[in-house]
């Protein structure tokens, strides 16, 4: 009942939430110098005014401001996420033929991360001060310093350009004609350089906070009294100490997750990966106002939806969250 | 020098074996930069969408590397003496992709298709009196005037031609069948996954018989500048296009094993690089100042550099690779003094200058950071402005800057290509690509439209003789470079650039050697 309620709310602020930030990105993007006519113009190498007129009527974009603000929240109130002039396709078509590739990366890469950090960052704590410890925090360590785009490019000149092991870019193997199972593998391999490069950061960011937070949790009464009681120490770690620990995990997954959709930017043009970020960045450049838009809705949402999640996800792991006092 | 003549050589020896023994099939790999945002040649008329498209659509005609016109869907064409007619023979037996047969009627409707939507086809026929088809196999063109600079007018990114059947009556923009175009080209449309590739396939119907020789054609999305040389390396892809590197990745790709490049196929664009200098307004404004510009300049520096040796730095507003391209004008060699002469003449107050590089990726950069360094030698002081694409032609477009890189494409002739940056009529805020510098001279005025319309060639080359000299004197922007982007592909890629636009339509003609 009370996760039920919780639900309902939160749902009611988020609807209020996205419109704000749909009207307040409508006047950033038009805030920014330049729009889709004069880009398009620009890339044609040729242009009279006839031509940016004509863009401007076709685009809309000759109408006053306020009239452009009101169609658009009109649209997306009718969720109508408009069209795109410029790739000639509505909008929703375009984000929906992005989303599996980006999502698959993402939800890959947040896995990876989030398992292995969590693991990792129990053993190392298990371990405090030994060998193993350090080579775990030095390695995390490492990862959590180290630019994305500079790994990226590492990866690929050594696995693929030197060993040849894993294609360096791409989704999949362009005009394999694989199907099935087969073109479920050729994807995987495709998908390890990128959704590892990705993880890497958040995995070393998961394990630094569960390391942190089971040596802390370890250190209060309870843990204490259940050693008292004679429990085996697995026992103590499992259920006492991580399911604590556990909390500002899941309080940073939550905000990891809510980036699926749009934090992978630099990964998917490192690695030509066919996604949502690529899409939003040149819809950016061009100025393609419904496209970018779009995934800015799209995006906020992801945020939101994930938020709800995470809450639900703390009264699950810590049912005393919640409860009136 | 030394790489170019190597370059040469090999594509001189890749003629002489091609013609021995073509083979058929296979597929290429080429990369596409960036992913064009439509592929219907007809409305959408940019560099990447030119480079796919050109395999699907075709013009009347093409032209070799020296730009003299060859056949295309016109197997022949005849030119009046006076210049007031042009009719044209069109080849017979030829479809569209969907098999609808291809015939003048189609070319009457293209005319009025890119009146709507092609402006530098709109400027070519507004000297267009009628366009008539008397038989399904020819088209007669009825000049206003003689137009000399008329007949390079009709390759596939100038005049591609494009199906009645599937336009005609339609809402051209908001067309369907815009995703899927049908053309006549010796490639058809099969597949484009947005972000990573598009996928062409041999035209089996194509009108000259034993071409195309490649099955398959797939033109890869890669938007990372050092992944698309990764790609090229790993042999995930065999052909990168003029600019699809940066700079200083070239020398390493081109002295692999079995990897060939040249910079031919560019003929007919010939971008000619240089800055607009403000003549409104500011230091700039001041003849001696741009003059000054010229001799503080190291342009061969720039161009051993920056550009790896490509490209030839330009004497003046015509392209050396241009018809009616003159050497007689003034020089300006780097000359630091005589720089700073022509400053303290004018009495320059160290007033700084903006400069606003070309948002096209790290080379630009840097060339616009030698120009900071060569312009402070000689106590001009500079701020290096910056902005993105948008924000780019933004600012040239409603003239805020004070000096501006750009590059734009010269079509094979001053009147099509060079005349809109420095004629007064083409003053006009708004867009990048005309006066943007705001040069004013009646008396050239005058020339460039005699020029335009003289019939005979030999008072065509004076006249432009004449302009070529007057405004170099006048500097009203800053030439800096006649940019060469060279092709890198694999050797085993034969017959791959044939033509004054080189990719854009050369895979008709190319094979793979297995």
């Amino acid at each position: 009942m009370a996760i039920a309620g919780t639900i309902f709310g939160r749902l009611l602020k988020a609807a209020l939430t996205l419109l704000a930030i749909a009207v307040l990105n409508f006047f950033l993007i038009h805030a920014a110098p330049g729009d889709p006519a004069v880009v398009l113009a620009g890339e044609a190498g040729a242009a009279d005014e006839q031509m940016i007129a004509d863009l401007r009527a076709q685009f809309g974009l000759d109408q006053p401001l306020y009239v452009q603000l009101y169609r658009y929240v009109g649209n997306i109130l009718t969720l109508d996420l408009g069209y795109s002039f410029r790739q000639g396709a509505p909008v929703l078509d375009l984000i929906l033929e992005r989303l599996p590739a980006t999502l698959i990366l993402t939800l890959t890469a947040f896995w990876i991360s989030l398992l292995a950090g969590v693991a990792l960052g129990v053993a190392a704590s298990a371990r405090v001060g030994k060998f193993t410890d350090s080579l775990i925090t030095g390695t995390a360590l490492l990862f959590y310093a180290t630019p994305l785009y500079w790994a990226a490019l590492m990866a690929v000149l050594v696995f693929s350009v030197q060993l040849g092991w894993l294609p360096g870019f791409g989704y999949e193997t362009v005009g394999s004609g694989y199907g099935g199972f087969d073109r479920a593998i050729d994807i995987l391999k495709h998908l390890i350089l990128p959704a590892l490069t990705l993880g890497l950061f958040f995995m070393a960011v998961y394990m630094r906070m569960t390391r942190a937070s089971m040596l802390e949790v370890a250190q209060q009464d309870f843990v204490k009294t259940a050693r008292a009681k004679g429990l085996a120490p697995s026992v103590i770690r499992r259920r006492h100490i991580l399911r604590n620990a556990l909390l500002p995990v899941v309080t940073l997954a939550g905000l990891q997750a809510g980036q699926l959709v749009g934090g992978a930017v630099l990964t998917e043009t490192v690695f030509a990966w066919p996604g949502i970020g690529r899409l939003m960045f040149e819809s950016l450049a061009a100025r393609d106002y419904n496209t970018i838009l779009g995934v800015f809705l799209v995006s906020a949402l992801m945020v939101i939806i994930f938020n709800i999640i995470t809450d639900i996800v703390y009264r699950l792991i810590d049912p005393r969250i919640g409860q009136k006092a | 020098m030394k790489h170019l003549k190597l370059t040469t050589f090999l594509v001189a020896a890749m003629l002489a074996t091609g013609a021995a023994a073509q083979e058929d099939g296979g597929r290429l790999d080429l990369i596409v930069q960036p992913e064009p945002p439509s592929l219907m040649l007809g409305l959408v008329q940019n560099g990447p969408t030119q480079m796919v498209s050109g395999q699907i659509y075709e013009g009347l005609l093409r032209y070799n590397t020296d730009l003299e016109p060859q056949p295309s869907l016109a197997k022949s064409w005849e030119i009046a003496e006076d210049g007031m007619t042009y009719t044209f023979h069109l080849n017979e037996g030829v479809t569209w992709h969907d098999g609808e047969p291809f015939s003048s009627a189609d070319v009457v409707f293209t005319t009025k298709f890119l009146q709507d939507n092609h402006p530098r086809f709109r400027a070519a026929f507004s000297h267009v009196e009628s366009v008539e088809a008397p038989d399904a196999n020819t088209v007669v063109i009825k000049m206003k005037e003689p137009y000399g600079p008329f007949i390079n007018a009709f390759e596939a990114g100038s005049m591609p031609i494009v199906p009645a059947h599937i336009y005609e009556g339609t809402d051209y923009a908001t067309n369907e069948m815009n995703a899927t175009p049908i053309g006549t080209g010796p490639y058809k449309f099969v597949e484009w996954s947005k972000g990573s590739f598009i996928h062409l396939t041999k035209n089996p119907d194509y009108y000259i018989d034993g071409l195309p020789h490649i099955d398959d054609l797939y033109y890869r999305v890669v938007p990372d500048a050092a992944s698309r040389a990764v790609a090229f390396e790993t042999g995930e892809v065999s052909v990168l296009p003029g600019g699809a590197v940066e700079n200083w990745d070239v020398k390493r790709l081109t002295e692999m094993d079995g990897v060939c490049s040249t910079s031919a196929g560019w003929e007919f664009f010939a971008p000619h690089a240089w800055m607009w200098l403000n003549n409104r307004e500011g230091p700039t404004s001041d003849k001696r100042f741009r003059q000054a510009v010229m001799f503080a300049l190291d342009r061969e520096f720039v161009k051993d550099v920056v550009w790896n040796g490509f490209g030839k730095v330009p004497t003046g507003p015509v392209s050396s690779k241009t018809n009616f391209y003159s050497d007689d004008v003034p020089q300006y060699p780097h000359d630091p003094d005589k720089a700073k002469e022509l400053l303290a003449e004018m009495g320059y107050d160290g007033t700084p200058v903006r400069v606003l590089p070309l948002p096209y990726g790290e080379t630009w950069q840097r060339w616009a950071e030698a120009v900071k360094q060569n312009l402070e030698e000689v106590g001009i002081k500079v701020d290096i402005d910056s902005a993105d694409v948008a924000g780019w032609n933004e600012k040239t477009a409603n003239w805020d800057y004070d000096m501006a890189f750009t590059y734009l494409y010269q079509y094979g002739d001053p009147a099509l290509g060079v005349a809109r940056n420095y004629t007064a009529d083409q003053i006009k805020k708004g867009s990048p690509w005309n006066n943007v510098e705001g040069y004013e001279n009646p008396e050239l005025d005058k020339k460039w439209a005699a020029a335009a319309i003289e019939p005979d060639n030999a008072k065509r080359q004076e006249l432009y003789t004449e302009i070529q000299q007057q405004i170099v004197e006048d500097v009203p922007v800053a030439w800096l470079l006649e940019i060469e982007f060279p092709t890198i592909y694999r050797c085993n890629v034969k017959n791959l650039i044939t033509t004054g636009i080189g990719l854009n339509d050369g895979l008709r003609d190319a094979w793979i050697e297995q």
